[in-house]
């Protein structure tokens, strides 16, 4: 939400932060901000811009707030529930922790709260800290405003009900929790990723928010690896989207793409980000998949890829966790260093684990290498049974091309 | 993920529908419509429809000038597409659950009418995990 080049999503944690801590109740606080920041879109590029647009929604907020809480008290006295009142009310704020920056990093860990479906974690982080409005979320989503609007109503209430204190969260609960907060955000990422250009334009700005909250996020815990990981990770990923897709929508796999189209912007950013964090150390998941993103991008052409090196950090990746993902991305590697037959091989071992036994990957890798090793009958039948099974359109369009053009 | 609950019904029992006591019909319009605002309030509601009557339906081909050419009701079938629910849930799972409620609407004299609900995903845009 923009209104004149001003842009006011920036200043919707803060304001949800000094009203909350005004009212202390983070449901009704979020609503009234959310609707000062609808008046101030209509109202701001009709008429001036205030002088202080910051204190503006304040007021407006607070007193959407007032009004508010009189409704509620009179409700309350009907029903004589006082006591219940207690329960749904957001502890007192600490007074530590009182700027407006550390507000964005505390409505991340309440939006991203442990309790919540990832859905529900999503759609709440995007309009409490994102600022962005019911009806914009909902139309990215292709849900109707009415759904998103209970979704996240339900979600504010589960997080009233956890009782959860309005401060950042402390000691060894705030390195799991914050990564919840990063989890959360690649996936708003993956959900602009995954969306075709046309219709879904809409959808893609979901990755330019994404990039945008990290990118606070790591303005405010610039020492934090981590955080700078998936930073450059989004971004050296990102780079590659205009080249992802051709002009009907079909997929372009990595190998194919037209590498001029990629964000050489994007690309230097994320080096840069990457090169000042590895030597600070510790490496987590991450900058790895970062470092694996920035040789994809380093490579001028297919054939000038370094697999040793995206083979080495898999390597590294698969030690830090035991992810089945990991393991078969694991295994194209090292069938492009190896050949084939190494990488066929382990993708035996991944199957009998039995963790990806309905997952299309698993077929559509061992198709991809079967074709390498020109072994095309057994790559055709792969490839028909990972199209029967994925959810993604263009990429079951994808997989039944890749089948057809190996039958002729 | 997104699905679609088909709600299919015996062409013999879409007829029996107009026939029902009053109640039981104003039953079952009530039990559909709380169905659907249950699923607002849940949060997983995409659209929901219902369609006219199968004796209301055409047939349509293309004719050699691509013109259309329709044909009246179909007598082979016996199963016809009633309505439809898109829902967007967190596993397929809880899609079979509301696909169980729905099929459990209540029909002549309030007796569940166990309709066969066909459930399946709705494809969505490209992977991430592609490129």
């Amino acid at each position: 939400m923009t209104t004149s080049g001003f842009d006011l999503r920036e200043l919707a944690p803060q304001v949800i932060g000094v009203v909350l801590r005004r009212f202390r109740d983070f449901a009704a606080a979020e609503d009234a901000v959310q609707e000062a920041l609808v008046a101030a879109a209509m109202q701001w590029p009709r008429e001036a811009l205030p002088e202080n647009p910051r204190a503006w929604l304040i007021q407006v907020a607070s007193r959407r707030m007032v009004d508010y809480q009189r409704s509620e008290s009179a409700r309350r006295r009907r029903e004589n529930a006082a006591a219940r009142e207690r329960d749904l009310v957001v502890p007192a704020a600490s007074v530590e922790n009182e700027s407006g920056q550390d507000d964005t990093l505390i409505l991340l860990f309440m939006s991203c709260h442990p309790a919540l479906a990832p859905a529900s974690a999503i759609a709440l982080t995007l309009r409490a800290v994102g600022g962005l409005t019911t009806a914009e979320i909902a139309s990215a989503f292709l849900v109707p405003e009415a759904t998103m609007a209970q979704r996240i109503s339900r979600a504010k209430k589960t997080i009233k009900a956890s009782g959860l204190p309005f401060r950042l969260p402390a000691g060894k609960q705030r390195a799991e929790r914050l990564s919840l907060v990063l989890h959360v955000l690649y996936l708003i990422f993956n959900e602009g990723y995954t969306s075709s250009a046309g219709p879904n334009l809409r959808r893609s700005d979901l990755s330019a928010e994404a990039i945008r909250l990290t990118r606070a996020v790591h303005h405010l815990l610039p020492d934090h690896t981590e955080v700078a990981g998936l930073l450059a990770l989004l971004l050296l990923t990102d780079a590659r989207r205009a080249a992802r897709t051709g002009p009907g929508g079909e997929l372009i796999p990595l190998p194919k793409q037209d590498r001029t189209l990629w964000d050489q912007g994007e690309i230097s950013e994320g080096l840069a980000l990457l090169t000042a964090t590895l030597p600070k150390g510790p490496v987590g998941p991450y900058q790895l998949q970062a470092a694996i993103a920035a040789v994809h991008d380093e490579a001028a052409r297919t054939e000038d890829t370094d697999w040793p090196q995206i083979l080495a950090l898999y390597d590294l990746l698969n030690q830090m966790s035991d992810n089945p993902m990991v393991k078969l991305n694991h295994a194209v590697a090292a069938g492009m260093v190896h050949g084939p037959a190494t990488g066929l091989n382990l993708l035996d071992a991944l199957a009998a684990d039995g963790r990806l036994a309905d997952n299309h990957r698993l077929d559509a890798v061992r198709a991809h290498l079967l074709e390498l090793a020109g072994n095309h009958p057994a790559a055709i039948s792969h490839y028909q049974c990972a199209a029967r099974r994925t959810a993604s359109l263009p990429e079951r369009n994808y997989l039944m091309t890749q089948a057809a053009r190996l039958k002729t | 993920m997104k699905y679609i609950l088909m709600m299919n019904t015996m062409k013999a029992s879409a007829g029996a529908f107009g026939s029902w006591p009053k109640e039981d019909i104003q039953a079952h319009i009530a039990f559909m419509m709380g169905f659907n605002k249950q699923l607002t309030a849940s949060g997983e509601l995409v659209s929901a429809e219902g369609l006219a009557f199968p004796d209301q339906a055409k047939l349509v081909r293309a004719g050699k000038d691509g013109a259309p050419v329709t044909d009246g009701v179909f007598p082979e079938a016996k199963e016809f597409l009633a309505g439809y629910w898109i829902v967007d849930v967190e596993s397929p799972e809880r899609a079979y659950q509301i696909a169980a409620q729905a099929s459990a609407a209540p029909g002549k004299s309030g007796v569940p009418l166990n309709m066969p609900i066909e459930v399946r995903q709705v494809m969505s845009g490209p992977p991430k995990e592609f490129t």
